[in-house]
């Protein structure tokens, strides 16, 4: 065991893990933290994504000693524009079904949107192979892709 | 062909036996059950589902578990739409393990499936909304003192002339302790202005959904909680023979390990020591009794037994004369692998017990098999367990257990280690994919012949698992010693065909085996499609004219298929070059699905462009929601035609996460259309018909484009993403 102070969402959260302990691990257990989900522990599903300085990162696959001093964002630390738009397009056009990828996705589709306000399916498309849904919500998260996209224009 | 025949698997629970044998099971249990069994009365008291809070929120308690299929909002759209609420004001939540109060009219003990959410609470709920509106209104009337008759309701807004007005808040307290009328009048369906109307009804669960604060089991984090992971043998039916726990106690979180009957509990604070934890352990395990067969010897067997005929399951004609008079004679044998499930949330649930009661927590979706299996193992009387339902990241039937393993599991980790205190017990997703309980391995070997432009003769010889075999569903389910869910659509086609026969020989392996999002119709529905497909191209028939034609006695299977060759445009559409199209339609759980497929070949495999989807599912009570889950049914079914199989290795599982067991992602997901057949049939459930038409029609496609209807699924054979 050893002691981390993760920057989360802005704030210093301290865990006390094995310092191989996944990221997620130290984000669920250690901080508190539950929006970021476990579906597969081997970075195939992306239920578990969270931004590690911004970028996107498979939390599961992530030792929390490889963190230093990154900031780390999750779903509940999720507040810019593109988020916003990304949520309200998600609620528009009731996109989730059983909801337990659906953190993944946005963290995702949110990433995407910053870098490249107007994706075309084929951007959607790379950007979000590597999130799972089972419940197979595709359509709707490509829909509300370019709907979040077309209100950030507005 | 009687219409009790063709509605098997879960659904036919509707039809009366089925609710006895549960009732009868239930009844042998205990007091509080046999109550529930004893009174086949219907709940309407809206003071057990509806809690009408004073700021006007009116929360809804579903009988069933919301893990996509949208019960949450379907519940709260038939009571809002009695109770004249506002949809603003609707809220919804899993009502508690009670089967008294909340049991599922179609099984007679609470739990949900086969698609019976929406079908068995129509009216019920309605009369649960009417009852409350009526109550509130008397509530008014006394406080107002003014004729109940004269009271209006209106968007959550109780009304009268004299200039008197309120809202549900202010008059719940009276109006739930009121008698609840016996027979609340319902609305016409013309006065609907929630039931099956467009854009008015939102799903209530989709912010909570978005921003990470829906609740699952996975997200319970008590304190002095233990997370347990279970170490359980590598093959079906092994036993811990002995194990060695030094290391994994050594490691830094673990608390305790113990033994249960089905492997060792690793106990640790947090999953991740506890699974560091379980890596640790050196067990032994007993193979004696286990299953070592791998999947080609259980190829050879399946195949040499459908060579031979089955017990019969039904006739018509004379099939053996009718091919023996030659034609186009066709035989083709179809194998379909053990799926997995793989929900989203692997299995997972929680349990406080304290010596003299406990309470679990997790996404139940049989409350009362479950609560009576942790009364037992922990030899508490049923009123002293609790179970509260959550929210599950899917099931696909993963989580409906008639063997309560998982109940059962969970009582035991918590009983080894002992009261107060509390276990979360966590399968991983390899324990989830390992773990067995998978749609059952199968093959049918079809034979028909076409003379003059005429389908003939037509045999479907099956060979497959029970289902219920051993379950609680046995005694009453079986029919002449047969599993129905195994030949469920394989024994009624809709179509006209003279001489017919199918046969099943039922085979017993040791790997568990569990229903699977359609039950029997996910290769029943494919065989027959894909077979008549065959025949009719044999025939010289068009798909879907050729089909109709033999659709006299099944108009709402024709309606489907009209609806959607309308929807395609089947007639006048130009296939872009070096595409085709396919079709195929499926009855299941009393829906009705018509599927057009646009594909290609890709070196991937098939790639599908486009699905075209007709359904008919009765009165349609919350339209986008039945499109999601045709959307969501169709994404299903594909991903595990096209690439899915969970394959033995000497009896050992394969696969064990979604790098070997590969699911459809969103750059292969088809562009869809769903309509909704206009029907003023009562309402039949959607989470899972969806599935079944989508296999064929692929199959359909691909030989119309020359490359030939796939024999052996998945498609993609050996895919890993
Ligand atoms: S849990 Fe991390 S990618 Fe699946
Ligand atoms: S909504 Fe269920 S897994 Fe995506």
């Amino acid at each position: 065991m050893a002691a981390f102070t993760l920057k989360i969402n802005g704030q210093a959260r301290q865990v006390d893990v094995d310092p191989n302990t996944p990221l997620l691990w130290a984000i669920r257990d250690g901080a508190g933290l539950t929006g970021t989900k476990y579906g597969c522990g081997v970075a195939q599903c992306g239920a578990c994504t969270v931004y590690v300085d911004g970028q996107t990162v498979r939390s599961c696959s992530m030792p929390v000693s490889a963190i230093g001093t990154s900031e780390i964002t999750t779903i509940e630390g999720l507040d810019s524009k593109e988020a916003k738009a990304v949520q309200a397009a998600w609620v528009a056009l009731d996109v989730p079904q059983c909801g337990y990828c659906q953190s993944g996705q946005v963290m995702s589709a949110t990433a995407l949107l910053s870098v490249n306000p107007t994706p075309t399916d084929n951007d959607i498309d790379l950007a979000m192979n590597g999130n799972i849904c089972r419940c197979a919500t595709y359509v709707r998260i490509r829909a509300a892709i370019h709907g979040a996209a077309k209100s950030l224009e507005g | 062909m009687t219409v009790h025949d063709t509605k098997l698997s879960r659904r036919t629970l509707l039809k009366g036996s089925a609710g006895l044998v549960l009732g009868a099971y239930v009844a042998r249990a205990d007091k509080l059950f046999a109550q529930a069994a004893a009174k086949p009365s219907i709940n309407i008291a809206p003071n057990t589902f509806l809690i009408i809070k004073p700021d006007n929120t009116v929360t809804v308690l579903c009988k069933g578990i919301e893990f996509g299929q949208g019960p949450f909002t379907g519940m709260a759209t038939l009571v809002a739409e009695e109770l004249d609420a506002d949809w603003a004001q609707m809220r919804a939540d899993h009502a508690p393990s009670n089967p008294q109060l909340y049991k599922n009219l179609a099984f007679g003990m609470q739990g949900t499936g086969g698609s019976t959410a929406i079908a068995n609470s129509y009216i019920q709920m309605r009369q649960v909304g009417a009852a409350a509106r009526q109550m509130l209104v008397a509530a008014a009337a006394d406080a107002w003192q003014v004729p109940a008759g004269e009271i209006t309701v209106d968007n959550g807004v109780i009304k009268h002339a004299s200039g008197h007005e309120g809202r549900f808040g202010e008059f719940a307290d009276k109006a739930m302790a009121m008698p609840v009328p016996a027979d609340p009048k319902l609305k016409d369906p013309s006065q609907f202005r929630l039931i099956g109307k467009e854009g008015v009804v939102k799903r209530l669960d989709s912010a909570d959904k978005t921003n990470g604060k829906a609740f699952y089991t996975l997200d319970i984090n008590e304190p002095d909680m233990l997370t347990v992971v279970v170490a359980r043998s590598p093959k079906f039916g092994g036993k811990v023979a002995s194990f060695d726990a030094t290391a994994a106690k050594a490691v830094a979180g673990v608390v305790d390990v113990k033994q249960v009957s089905n492997g060792v509990a690793v106990y640790a604070k947090g999953f991740w020591p506890a699974k560091m934890g379980r890596d640790a352990l050196k067990i032994t395990w007993d193979d004696s009794k286990a299953e070592k067969r791998g999947s080609a010897e259980l190829l050879q067997q399946f195949r040499g037994l459908s060579k031979t005929a089955g017990k019969l399951v039904k006739a018509e004609g004379k099939f053996e004369e009718s091919m023996a008079k030659g034609g186009r004679v066709i035989e083709v044998e179809y194998v379909f692998p053990y799926l997995a499930h793989a929900a989203m949330e692997p299995l997972n649930a929680y349990l406080k017990w304290d010596g003299d009661t406990a309470y679990a927590r997790y996404g139940c979706q049989f409350p009362t098999p479950d609560h009576m299996a942790i009364s037992k193992v922990l030899g508490l009387p049923i009123e002293k367990v609790k179970i509260d339902v959550l929210l599950a990241g899917g099931s696909f039937g993963r989580r409906a257990q008639q063997s309560t393993h998982q109940a059962i599991e969970l009582a035991e980790v918590a009983k080894a280690i002992g009261p107060g205190k509390p276990v979360k017990l966590v399968w991983t997703r390899e324990d989830d994919m390992r773990g067995g309980y998978y749609r059952p391995y199968c093959i049918h070997r079809m034979r028909g012949a076409v003379r003059d432009g005429k389908i003939e003769a037509w045999s479907d010889t099956i060979v497959s698992q029970s289902i219920m075999k051993g379950s609680f569903f046995e005694s009453m389910m079986f029919k002449d010693g047969l599993d129905p869910t195994s030949y469920e659509g394989s024994n009624e086609i809709p179509y006209d065909v003279e001489n017919f026969r199918c046969d099943m020989h039922q085979v017993d392996v040791g790997v568990p085996v569990l229903w699977w999002r359609s039950v029997g119709h996910t290769h029943t529905g494919y065989v027959v499609e894909a077979f008549v497909d065959e025949l009719l191209e044999a025939a010289g028939k068009d798909p879907i004219e050729g089909r109709l034609a033999l659709l006299s006695k099944k108009p709402r299977h024709a309606g489907a298929l009209k609806a959607v060759a309308e929807l395609a445009d089947w007639k006048n559409y130009k296939v872009p070059a070096g595409r085709a199209r396919g079709v195929a339609v499926v009855e299941s759980f009393n829906t009705f699905v018509a599927q057009v497929v646009e594909l290609s070949m890709t070196d991937d495999g098939p790639k599908v462009h486009k699905v075209w989807c007709a359904v008919d599912c009765g009165v349609a009570v919350n339209p986008d929601i039945i499109r999601a889950q045709m959307e969501g049914g169709i994404g299903f079914g594909l991903g595990h035609i096209l690439y899915a199989e969970q394959t033995l290795d000497a009896g050992a599982p394969v696969s064990g996460n979604f790098d070997t067991y590969r699911s459809l992602r969103i750059n292969e997901m088809p562009e869809i259309e769903v309509v909704i057949v206009k029907s003023t049939e009562k309402p039949s459930g959607v989470g899972e018909p969806g599935v079944p038409p989508l296999g064929p029609a692929v199959a359909n496609a691909l030989a119309k484009l020359g490359v030939g209807r796939p024999r052996q699924l998945p498609i993609v054979p050996g895919a890993s993403a």
